[in-house]
């Protein structure tokens, strides 16, 4: 089918799923963007093949969104390839624009991982220890599968990228918006800029009252039930609203649950996770260290801070692709 | 020194920093009203003090925000120390401790992020303690170049 309106492609890497259902959650506003868009590439939704983008000349599609985080060559191949057909490229939700949760992997080495998802974990009987390789032998010959990249990587990592809009999955609201933005033909932000979200934090939106007290000690979710009206993390909770971007409308919060960071950190300068510590401790009472003994002081905060089970998981949540020292050869695991 | 100069992208850097063997690269970060006069002292007193420290010195052990050490990690360095006032005695009153909360949650995170705990070590020198900071110092150097051979 040809036609004369701008083409829009959505393309899933190593993802979920739940970008793709955020955006069919726009529901009827579906309709605005059939009617300002052809959209002609999602392998979700249509049936629209490789070749038929091979096919296009560079530069054709007027807007990718590209979801998921860089796992295997194929990603980095489609990512290669959508770039170069693609006026404005987009890393669309947290795994294209800092890795999300498949980056959590980077923790651990590959084969780690394939130990875990093929052999150990409770729901796989797999006692011949079957593992994929980038080759296996059929009775029709020999099958091929894309390997594995070192580490998982964020899609501006590998090649160029317009613009990141953040989330996990980005809100179906700021869509429609960022939809209607580019079909109005109004200007455009500049290149590189973070869309579909404000650059405000979380707590700018949250309707929870800070009380401007400190917290005397960190919890985890199960150890408490927050009191309704007041932030989160003045009760201990770790909430990661006040270093996290703002635009979700503070989903989370609202629905009793602290915020994990999903639209990324609001510093774009300096690594995530440290700078979402830094920003957490800082919400913890250090108490008076005058005339108190400096054992028993320093073992209550230890105390106090021992609600942070998991640093990494705490505070790279969505992120663990863009910490600087993601390439320092690991020497502990 | 800011935190804002890095953009995370940069890590290519560092690999080829990570395999160059060469000197060891240690960073102390030392607060300037403690553990600075400690070093110095320690200097006058001429105590020995390993030449492989790079020292930063800052106004308070709560100025060392959590993504200065890595970004030290980042460039190669070897191992990264923040020693500050003992507790009480912070110029800024609770300097040192917000210092304490996040080295505490550091040294849990380091190692999550692939880096030996023992590269990174808080600790508390005070003006006097000039022989504390000579015995500390070398103690931490000879640790890391164990753990690097
Ligand atoms: S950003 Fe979230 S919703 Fe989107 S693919 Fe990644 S995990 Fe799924
Ligand atoms: S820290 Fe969390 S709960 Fe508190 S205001 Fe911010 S987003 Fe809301
Ligand atoms: S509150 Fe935080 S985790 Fe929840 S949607 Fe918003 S940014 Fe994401
Ligand atoms: S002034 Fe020395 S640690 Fe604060």
């Amino acid at each position: 089918m040809t036609t004369q309106k701008p083409k829009l492609a959505m393309y899933w890497a190593a993802s979920c799923g739940g970008c793709e259902v955020s955006l069919a959650n726009i529901h009827e506003a579906i309709l605005e963007v059939d009617a300002h868009f052809d959209f002609m590439f999602c392998p979700c939704l249509l049936d629209t093949k490789k070749k038929d983008i091979e096919a296009l000349p560079d530069g054709d599609i007027f807007l990718t969104l590209f979801n998921g985080a860089l796992r295997t060559e194929e990603n980095l191949e489609m990512a290669t390839l959508l770039r170069r057909k693609s006026r404005l490229f987009v890393a669309f939700g947290s795994c294209a624009a800092t890795g999300g949760i498949p980056a959590l992997a980077n923790h651990h080495g590959i084969a780690d991982v394939l130990e875990t998802a093929f052999c150990s974990v409770p729901s796989i009987d797999n006692p011949e220890r079957l593992i994929p390789g980038t080759t296996c032998q059929v009775p029709d010959g020999e099958l091929e599968l894309p390997a594995f990249l070192t580490r998982v990587l964020a899609l501006h990592e590998a090649v160029p990228v317009d613009y990141t809009m953040p989330g996990c999955p980005p809100e179906s609201e700021q869509i429609i918006a960022v939809v209607r933005h580019v079909a109005s033909g109004a200007p455009l932000p500049p290149s590189g800029a973070q869309i579909g979200c404000t650059d405000r934090a979380v707590c700018d939106e949250c309707p929870r009252e800070k009380r401007t007290t400190l917290a005397s000690r960190l919890i985890r979710p199960f150890e408490a039930l927050p009191e309704p009206g007041w932030c989160l993390v003045e009760q201990g909770f770790l909430c990661v609203g006040s270093s996290t971007r703002g635009g979700c409308v503070a989903l989370c919060p609202t629905a009793n649950m602290p915020c994990t960071g999903c639209y990324g950190s609001l510093d774009q300068s300096a690594d995530p996770g440290a700078t979402a510590l830094a920003t957490l401790v800082a919400a913890v009472d250090p108490g008076s260290a005058v005339g108190v003994d400096e054992t028993a002081l320093l073992a209550g905060l230890k105390d106090a801070l021992s609600g942070v089970a998991d640093p990494l998981g705490t505070f790279y949540r969505y992120s663990l692709s863009e910490t600087v020292v993601a390439d320092r050869a690991k020497e502990v695991e | 020194m800011s935190c804002q100069t890095l953009p995370t992208e940069q890590t290519a850097e560092t690999s080829s920093a990570n395999v160059t063997p060469g000197p060891l690269r240690i960073v102390a970060f030392l607060c300037n009203w403690c553990s600075y006069a400690g070093a110095d002292k320690a200097g006058s007193n001429q105590l020995p003090v390993p030449s492989e420290l790079s020292v930063i010195r800052v106004m308070c052990s709560g100025r060392i925000e959590p993504p200065l050490i890595l970004e030290a990690f980042q460039k190669g360095a070897d191992g990264v120390m923040v020693l500050a006032c003992h507790p009480g005695d912070c110029h800024y009153k609770e300097g040192n401790i917000r210092a304490f909360c996040r080295a505490e949650l550091l040294q849990n995170l380091v190692p999550q992020l692939g880096i030996d705990p023992k590269r990174f070590r808080f600790d508390y020198v005070s003006a006097a303690e000039a022989e504390k900071f000579s015995r500390i110092t070398n103690e931490f150097v000879d640790k890391m170049r164990s753990i690097r051979l």
